[in-house]
């Protein structure tokens, strides 16, 4: 508690106050102002129905890197990996680390932005209109890949914080992790199914972005909790940490986290779809033996 | 107490569960049906993905029908012989319905047609029933001469006739046949056993006699039901056994409390308590189609 405090009050001394005009014109925000101007920020070449850029396709002029990272990041997570087992009920993660140096901390403040990022998935974003009375599905837009789960936390607002071709460069903020169409879509104007998207899975807590959330204290050491949702799928996830002064990433640091089931869920996991007629069977012998056992012991009450 | 399901891939209430298995079960105790029709909507409410909702749904009809089916046996009010001409229609009916449900969920409209099924049959039997008891509990109170025993009716045209010993028939095997092809259909949609439409239409469109008509329907969405559970888990692995075992634990013990609430109920009071909950669970779909959504968006991913 008084340990919160105090780091609290650290953090909001050491919050910088200027940002700098690289960051005035911010657009990297998960939800431009102007809807013109798409969730990306516009390229030429690129076809207009590609609101998501491929991940092999060229992204563009990258920024100039700088010569050599003066500061570099250490960090650490409480689990590597996470096992799914019958009572799974979520998972908190901690992050946390130190920034290295050999020079003197540097005058522009620094930042830390903290991603966790869930397998990505194909889906479908169906809108609904009233046909004949009742409202059904009509329209789709087919998403190649977004994660089923992503997370970012902070120090400072992220529009603050993060320059929009550096976010486009590392692909942090939610519009840019969503990947390429699969196929060009079926309507004209794909930004309110992306939104939608984005709006759908905030609100049931499946894409996070927590700012403020990652405590940094004397611009040297950082830590965060992030907490992994019940309704996880399995796979390899993907924890990122960047390191910002000025708008720009000036370091960057990778760490897997391992998802798996475990022990009966992975078992029942396994034999569906590996097995599945012997699951299948497996299934109805469970019912009847249930019905079977229900009715032996109706007949045993009844008499007694 | 949380258990994560391994093929839903979603962490539930093992209590809320029970609670819907017990539900239905005291359902079923109470008016001797399955329960599928209530337990699937129950499951799209509180999150489970349709596909799996349905397929496991099937796989605990087999449980309660198995413990039904083996009272009537022991009361010898089993027709086998319909029974098996309603199977060899069901099973052809149920592989056409698992096709379809493929079709559908394709093309993104499996909710709005199992929404629609569910209208229109809970809608017409519903109201059949509420007319019909309503009807029998005024005969009950003015008594007027006894009803015709045999009704000769267009089924008795058709050719191919068998002879049905225990349910005192000579007809065509077409009408059990189409009406087994029928309910097979939207027992692999709808994730029901059937018994909801079938009990009608063997009473109203074969004229079977009432005291076989339970039992033998019973027999006849065991085997349907339990080909349905195989067919789900074996072409798209979305038997949940995990979902299935919670539910059948609470359908056993709910099926218990039903039976005795319902020695204590008169059958034409019963009937009209089984219309209104119909009537009930219809309107509530139908409402869910026709009032404008929350969120006009929805995502889905596979398996849902």
């Amino acid at each position: 508690m008084m340990r919160g405090a105090i780091l609290a009050l650290l953090a909001l001394l050491l919050a910088p106050v200027l940002p700098g005009p690289a960051q005035a014109q911010g657009s990297g925000s998960t939800m431009p102002a102007d809807p013109e101007a798409g969730l990306l920020p516009q390229v030429e070449e690129r076809p207009a129905w590609l609101l998501f850029p491929d991940p092999g396709q060229s992204r563009g002029p990258a920024p100039e890197a700088r010569e050599g990272p003066a500061e570099q990041v250490v960090a650490g997570l409480s689990n590597s990996s996470v096992a799914i087992t019958t009572s799974f009920d979520g998972s908190d993660i901690l992050i946390y680390g130190a920034i290295k140096r050999q020079t003197p901390i540097p005058e522009t403040p620094l930042d830390v932005i903290v991603t966790i990022e869930a397998p990505s998935q194909p889906l479908t974003i169906w809108q609904k209109q009233r046909r004949a009375g009742i409202w059904i599905n009509t329209d789709r837009v087919e998403v190649g890949a977004a994660p089923s789960f992503y997370a970012v936390a902070t120090t400072r607002p992220l529009d603050d914080i993060l320059a929009p071709d550096w976010d486009n460069r590392y692909r942090i903020s939610l519009p840019l992790v969503l990947r390429a169409f699969a196929g060009a879509p079926e309507v004209e104007d794909t930004l309110p199914y992306t939104e939608a998207l984005i709006r759908l899975r905030e609100q049931n807590g499946h894409y996070r972005l927590e700012e403020n959330a990652v405590t940094l204290v004397e611009d040297t050491l950082f830590r965060t909790d992030i907490r992994l949702p019940a309704n996880l799928i399995e796979g390899d996830y993907r924890a990122r940490i960047f390191l910002l002064r000025g708008g720009e990433v000036i370091d960057a640091y990778g760490a897997a986290i391992e998802v798996r089931k475990v022990g009966l869920e992975r078992w029942l996991y396994r034999l569906a779809f590996d097995q599945p007629l012997l699951y299948g069977l497996m299934s109805l012998a469970v019912a009847v033996i249930a019905g079977w056992g229900a009715s032996a012991a109706f007949r045993k009450l009844r008499r007694a | 107490m949380q258990i994560y399901l391994p093929i839903a891939e979603v962490s539930v209430n093992a209590l809320v569960l029970m609670g819907l298995g017990g539900l239905v079960g005291v359902m079923s105790g109470l008016f001797g049906v399955g329960g599928g029709f209530l337990i699937t909507p129950l499951l799209f409410f509180i999150g489970i993905p349709p596909a799996i909702a349905v397929a496991t749904g099937a796989n605990q009809v087999v449980a309660s029908s198995v413990s039904g089916v083996l009272a009537h046996m022991k009361r010898k009010t089993v027709d086998f012989r319909m029974g098996g001409v309603l199977l060899a229609g069901g099973l052809v009916g149920s592989a056409l319905g698992v096709l379809v449900f493929n079709i559908l969920q394709r093309v993104g409209q499996v909710e709005l047609v199992v929404q629609l099924c569910y209208v229109v049959f809970l809608g017409l039997i519903g109201a059949m029933m509420l007319q019909e008891s309503l009807r029998a509990l005024l005969r009950a109170r003015h008594p007027t001469g006894r009803r015709r025993l045999h009704q000769h009716m267009w089924v008795h045209r058709w050719p191919l006739k068998v002879k049905f010993r225990a349910s005192g028939l000579y007809i065509s095997v077409i009408p059990p046949l189409l009406i087994g092809v029928a309910v097979g259909v939207l027992a692999a949609i709808m994730g029901v056993g059937g018994g909801f439409i079938m009990v009608p239409a063997m009473i109203y469109l074969l004229g079977m006699p009432t005291k076989v008509v339970v039992g033998t329907s019973l027999f006849q969405i065991t085997f349907v039901t339990a080909f349905t559970t195989l067919m789900h888990a074996v072409s798209y692995n979305t038997v949940d056994v995990m979902l299935a075992v919670l539910l059948i634990v609470g359908g056993v013990v709910g099926a218990q409390i039903g039976t005795t609430l319902g020695a204590r109920l008169r059958a034409e009071q019963l009937r009209i308590l089984l219309a209104l909950l119909v009537l009930a669970v219809c309107g509530k779909l139908a409402l869910d189609l026709f009032l404008r959504p929350d969120d006009l968006f929805s995502i889905t991913t596979r398996g849902q």
